[in-house]
């Protein structure tokens, strides 16, 4: 163990020198989990919560991974020290994954600059498991901002907007009417609207079904509950127009949140959540163990022969969790 | 280690856009259960190090398919040396047998050919990363 904490340490230390492979070998051990994820993790906490987290989300092929790649060369080129955490799908039948982001990115990347590619390995929700970890590892080597684009997600994968600052949401002509702009999920999340592709026809369009949407919420009470109306910014990232205005939206929403302290509670529940799901994976993974021994062979059998219930087995294996020291 | 998910680097290096081959490869990894890290096409041997670096990559998959493999093969192989990484490089795509040698001796971990099967191109890849480790 201590052989292990010692290898963590050592390449932290060099990690926060500018060692970048050393902060490559980081990113892999915290992906991979266990004791030394945990070493890692720990030594992070300790010294991050600085940096600004932006959040790229929307519908797979709108564009996230072209605006990311204007936003890193917008924020190179004005000194910013980046870090871009690119999430793909995993495949469900094989884990096998094929991590794409870079060729929209690279070419814009400045030299301090760092990209790291990660599949979300069986995890749902638009983001991988180690996403937290990794922006906190991140964020304790001094890079500032963290973008993170997100998988192409659909409606409801709105995880990003609990590990994120600044929530981006791109979306592209046709993506529906103004019921589907009015239902609830990622619409909601947003800080920043862009409407990418705006050369395409049903660009203003989408752009009118959004403003609608926000305008309800001026109605309902929402916009005064949350005090903030996202703007929208017609943008055609291939080109690279539209990057500027949403350089400086992702710029004034940092200032509003500092204005108005909503930065502290964001941070704040982002923590809360972290335990929270800490604490499941951790009672996840006992379950697991249990349901494997011969005490969840017994309870197996029980709910297979009609004795007890799926839900009283659950009940029992997490009393039994709770009982153990 | 060995349960450790492996990441791949496939990309082409400068102008040569046949790219083909190498999206059929990218699928064939993916569908063994590894993380292809995908540069496609005009890389330099610099952002081919440089991405090396920042994903921990544990092979980098080259394609080449304008003869220009007796020239960067090599080229590569050095700038991955010179980095200081010790990650195998694969060689895919149109290459006469007689110089499969040359890019060998050149520090090119293995070379694969137009005919080579799926079952072929994992194995390759799986071998040149375990002969890594165990040095």
């Amino acid at each position: 163990m201590t052989s292990s904490s010692d290898a963590a340490t050592a390449l932290f230390e060099s990690a926060i020198k500018g060692e970048r492979r050393s902060l490559g070998k980081l990113l892999t051990a915290i992906e991979r989990g266990g004791r030394q994820a945990e070493i890692i993790a720990d030594l992070a906490h300790q010294v991050s919560g600085n940096t600004h987290v932006v959040g790229i989300t929307g519908a797979p092929g709108s564009g996230k991974s072209t605006l990311t790649g204007r936003l890193l060369k917008l924020f190179s080129e004005a000194g910013d020290k980046l870090a871009v955490l690119a999430v793909d799908p995993s495949s469900p039948l094989t884990g096998g994954a094929i991590l794409g982001d870079r060729i929209r990115m690279d070419d814009l990347a400045g030299e301090e600059s760092f990209i790291r590619s990660m599949a979300t390995r069986g995890h749902s929700g638009g983001l991988a498991l180690a996403v937290p970890a990794a922006i906190q590892l991140f964020d304790a080597v001094g890079y500032e901002p963290v973008i993170i684009e997100t998988v192409g997600v659909g409606q409801v994968e709105v995880d990003v907007a609990g590990a994120a600052d600044t929530t981006v949401v791109v979306v592209t002509p046709g993506m529906g009417d103004a019921v589907q702009a009015n239902k609830a999920g990622l619409l909601e999340v947003a800080d920043i609207f862009v409407v990418n592709k705006s050369d395409r026809p049903g660009a203003s369009d989408a752009r009118r079904d959004l403003e609608l949407m926000l305008d309800l919420g001026h109605v309902s009470g929402l916009e005064q509950m949350t005090g903030y109306r996202p703007p929208i910014i017609m943008a055609n990232s291939l080109d690279g127009i539209g990057a500027d205005e949403v350089l400086d939206a992702i710029k004034s929403h940092a200032e509003y949140l500092r204005n108005s302290g909503k930065i502290h509670i964001r941070r704040k529940e982002r923590l809360v959540m972290e335990i929270q799901n800490r604490v499941e994976l951790l009672i996840g993974s006992t379950a697991s163990d249990i349901l494997e021994s011969e005490l969840g062979a017994g309870y197996i059998a029980n709910v297979l022969n009609r004795k007890i219930s799926p839900a009283e087995a659950a009940k029992s294996i997490v009393g039994s969790i709770l009982t153990k020291k | 280690m060995s349960d450790h998910q492996r990441r791949v680097i496939l990309a082409k290096l400068g102008l040569d856009g046949h790219d083909r081959g190498i999206k059929v490869v990218a699928r064939i990894l993916r569908d063994a259960g590894m993380e292809v890290i995908y540069l496609g096409l005009r890389q330099t041997t610099a952002s081919i190090v440089a991405a090396a670096e920042e994903e921990d990559a544990d092979a980098i998959g080259l394609s080449m398919h304008n003869a220009g493999h007796l020239t960067l093969g090599p080229k590569m192989a050095e700038a991955i040396t010179a980095a200081g990484l010790d990650i195998p490089l694969i060689i895919g795509g149109i290459v006469p047998d007689e110089d499969v040698e040359e890019l060998m001796n050149a520090g090119i971990a293995a070379v694969l050919g137009p005919g080579a099967a799926a079952e072929e191109v994992v194995a390759t890849v799986q071998d040149a990363i375990s002969a890594r480790d165990k040095a």
